[in-house]
């Protein structure tokens, strides 16, 4: 049964482990990292570490009721790469691109094969839903994926909180962490390490937050909150277009997905007088099928001109299309038709509303994240990523995560071979070090029983980079200046972490959790003030600088903290573009 | 946006080894209260509503409510998990219902 908490550093049991591939994130990409690398080698040992229940943990917890790429009979790898560097304003890896592409959909047929019901139309091809998307019935694509891990033999750690990487030099050798029930500390050895965590929640404001029940009432799963982000910046991993945010058009309050409707339905976005705004407006930035970015700042441009509210037109569905949009969401955000009942809304008769979403960092969207090469090794050798924590690659969605996953367990089982692991003991006093670290709001909590709470924290850092960081409050919208005063802020409230208390091991993940946001924030704030144009109107609006410029700015934002100092170092790296 | 717990059908899955909300829920919300050994939510504001719990519970003791800021009192929704299939039951505030049955993992 569970102990009493808090306890003192000194007194949590260490757990020591030792493995060949360690997989931290048991969500989509940890899930396809493990299975690859157990079905290439089963001799190996495959461990995940996971801070939640690998059956629900990750952005699938809930379903998903599309796979937004596929190859479709008539599209290429080519063309794929083409869409979608012109979706992310001309800035993408296309070298991981193309190999990303070139396993999408193995990954998803596999998926198929394992349970996942995918679609039809008429002629038994996957259904499409617009030029990429394919539809399923995902809401337990999360279980179906979890139980060919386990069926592989691979070992899974729930309910373990990693907090950071094991060094041996600058080599990764593992991670360490902590077990929320058995309350231990967790030291997991390993030869290779793959990155699987997701992006980042919660590091701005929900407009959705009040006061009571609605804090997570955001679109991206709340619980990915940058922690793979941020062990690869204490550790000084080179990190990518942080300042490439994601923000979307989302359903109003509720903060849901919305392609289900506009581009599943084909409904039109208009504006509060009826007007078609991107057919009307945006016409020659590609309408309907112009950027995400330029999708997502329509309607805020609208509220701003004072034509707002804005909708996704649902008022020409059929009563059929309406029962299968509904049986869509059952399978994503089961909710979201909840919501309708509870506001007694037919969307036949009224349209559904739209506002953009609080910003998120999110490899899978947009190409934020870990800068690796084509095996996705980062810069830190032992180490690879893949999935939302992984950069260069924007629109990889779901099957590029899962893709991206089989990358990387190849990746790591190539580097294994080359490259044994270490021999000996891990580095004791890092380890003592890290344990301290861990458990200092415990230590708080006994020593003074007051503090700050994670909370609290979660918060302040909240409204600071809402406000200052271009949140959705603001549009989206910032300058020089109130970058600079986040950033004054945000190494105000790192020091303040010391304040942190927790009594429990509940809340000393939620203090972890803040933790690694801060040091996520710092990064994306830095990577916003060196890019001086605006790129991507509706992810980063730089008023200050509004216009795009490719002369000095059509390359990769990257960044590094030095482990020594802390200082954040930003460097560029050019943009090479492979395919004509 | 909490799941609401009915106590009357909740019975800390005894038997279990961990309750299964508490196993499932990916942000460790879900809880055993020591006294009575059934289940609550330690932090309503923290629930993202992907209703795992609500879909693991064998007692279907646990229901999800939407926050009343976001949606008016007393909509439903239940899921009714099968081996292969889920049927859904909606009921609006009006007292509408709507039903919703589908394939959720391939035979």
């Amino acid at each position: 049964m569970t102990k009493k908490f808090p306890v003192r550093p000194q007194d949590v049991e260490e757990i020591l482990l030792e493995t060949d591939v360690l997989i931290i994130g048991a969500g989509n990409a940890g899930c396809y990292a493990a299975i690859e690398a157990k079905r290439r080698r089963p001799s190996l040992r495959v461990t995940l570490m996971e801070k939640a229940h690998i059956d629900r943990s990750g952005c699938l917890a809930g379903g998903m009721d599309a796979i937004n790429t596929y190859i479709k009979k008539g599209e290429t790898v080519e063309s794929l790469v083409r869409w979608s560097r012109d979706q992310a304003g001309g800035l993408l890896r296309e070298d991981l691109t193309v190999t990303m592409a070139e396993l999408l959909n193995q990954a998803i047929e596999e998926w198929e094969s394992w349970g996942l019901p995918i679609k039809k139309d008429e002629n038994g091809e996957y259904l499409a839903r617009g030029r990429w998307d394919i539809a399923i019935h995902g809401s337990e694509m999360k279980v179906i994926l979890a139980e060919k891990v386990r069926e592989y033999g691979c070992e899974v750690l729930n309910r373990v909180v990693a907090t950071n990487y094991l060094l041996d030099g600058n080599r990764v050798v593992g991670a360490m962490g902590f077990h929320l029930r058995e309350g231990k500390f967790y030291v997991v050895k390993a030869g290779a390490t793959i990155v699987a965590t997701g992006g980042a929640a919660g590091l701005y404001k929900p407009y959705t937050n009040d006061g009571i029940d609605s804090h997570h009432q955001i679109w991206y799963c709340p619980f990915n909150v940058g922690t793979g982000y941020a062990m690869g910046i204490r550790a000084g991993a080179e990190m990518t277009t942080f300042e490439m945010r994601w923000c979307a058009v989302r359903t109003k309050d509720f903060n849901g997905p919305i392609d289900t409707i506009s581009v599943g339905y084909k409904a039109p976005m208009i504006n509060a007088r009826g007007e078609k705004i991107l057919a009307e407006r945006y016409a020659h930035l590609g309408g309907d099928k112009a950027p995400r970015f330029i999708r997502a700042n329509a309607p805020m441009e609208e509220w701003l001109a004072g034509r707002g509210p804005c909708y996704v037109d649902t008022r020409q569905m059929t009563p059929e299309q309406v029962k299968d949009l509904k049986t869509d969401y059952l399978n994503e955000r089961p909710t979201f038709v909840l919501f309708l009942a509870a506001r007694g809304q037919d969307i036949t008769k009224e349209p559904i509303e739209v506002y953009g979403s609080d910003p998120y960092i999110v490899g899978g969207h947009t190409a934020s994240g870990y800068w690796i090469d084509v095996k996705r090794a980062t810069t830190l050798p032992g180490l690879f990523a893949c999935g939302d924590v992984a950069g260069g690659v924007p629109n990889k969605f779901v099957g590029g995560c899962a893709a991206e996953g089989i990358l990387a367990a190849r990746g790591a089982l190539e580097y294994l071979e080359s490259s044994p692991a270490p021999a000996g003991e891990p580095d004791k006093e890092r380890i003592e070090q890290e344990k301290n670290r861990v458990f200092q709001p415990f230590a708080r909590q006994l020593s003074t029983g007051e503090g700050i709470s994670p909370w609290e924290m979660e918060e302040r850092l909240q409204r600071l980079m809402d406000e200052y960081a271009g949140g959705v409050h603001q549009f989206y919208r910032m300058n020089r200046e109130r970058l600079e005063y986040a950033l004054k802020h945000l190494a105000i409230l790192k020091d303040q972490t010391r304040y942190l208390v927790a009594r429990d091991f509940h809340e000393l993940m939620k203090c972890h959790e803040v933790i690694d946001m801060l040091d996520v924030a710092e990064v994306l704030v830095h990577h916003l003030l060196y890019r001086e144009e605006t790129r991507w109107p509706g992810w980063q609006n730089r008023v200050d600088f509004p216009e795009r410029n490719d002369e000095k700015f059509k390359c990769f934002v990257n960044s590094r903290r030095d482990p020594e100092t802390g200082k954040v170092e930003i460097l560029t790296r050019p943009y090479e573009q492979i395919i004509p | 946006m909490p799941p609401r717990i009915n106590l009357q059908k909740c019975d800390g899955c005894k038997g279990e080894k961990e309750a299964l909300c508490v196993a499932i829920c990916p942000g460790d919300l879900m809880v055993l209260n020591e006294d009575t050994g059934k289940a609550y939510c330690r932090s309503t504001r923290d629930c993202w509503d992907c209703m795992s719990c609500v879909k693991a519970c064998p007692q279907s003791a646990l229901e999800t409510r939407l926050p009343y800021q976001l949606g008016y009192y007393p909509a439903k929704l239940i899921p009714l998990m099968g081996s292969k299939r889920v049927t859904w039951t909606c009921v609006d505030i009006n007292g509408n219902i709507e039903r919703f049955t589908y394939q959720n993992r391939n035979e």
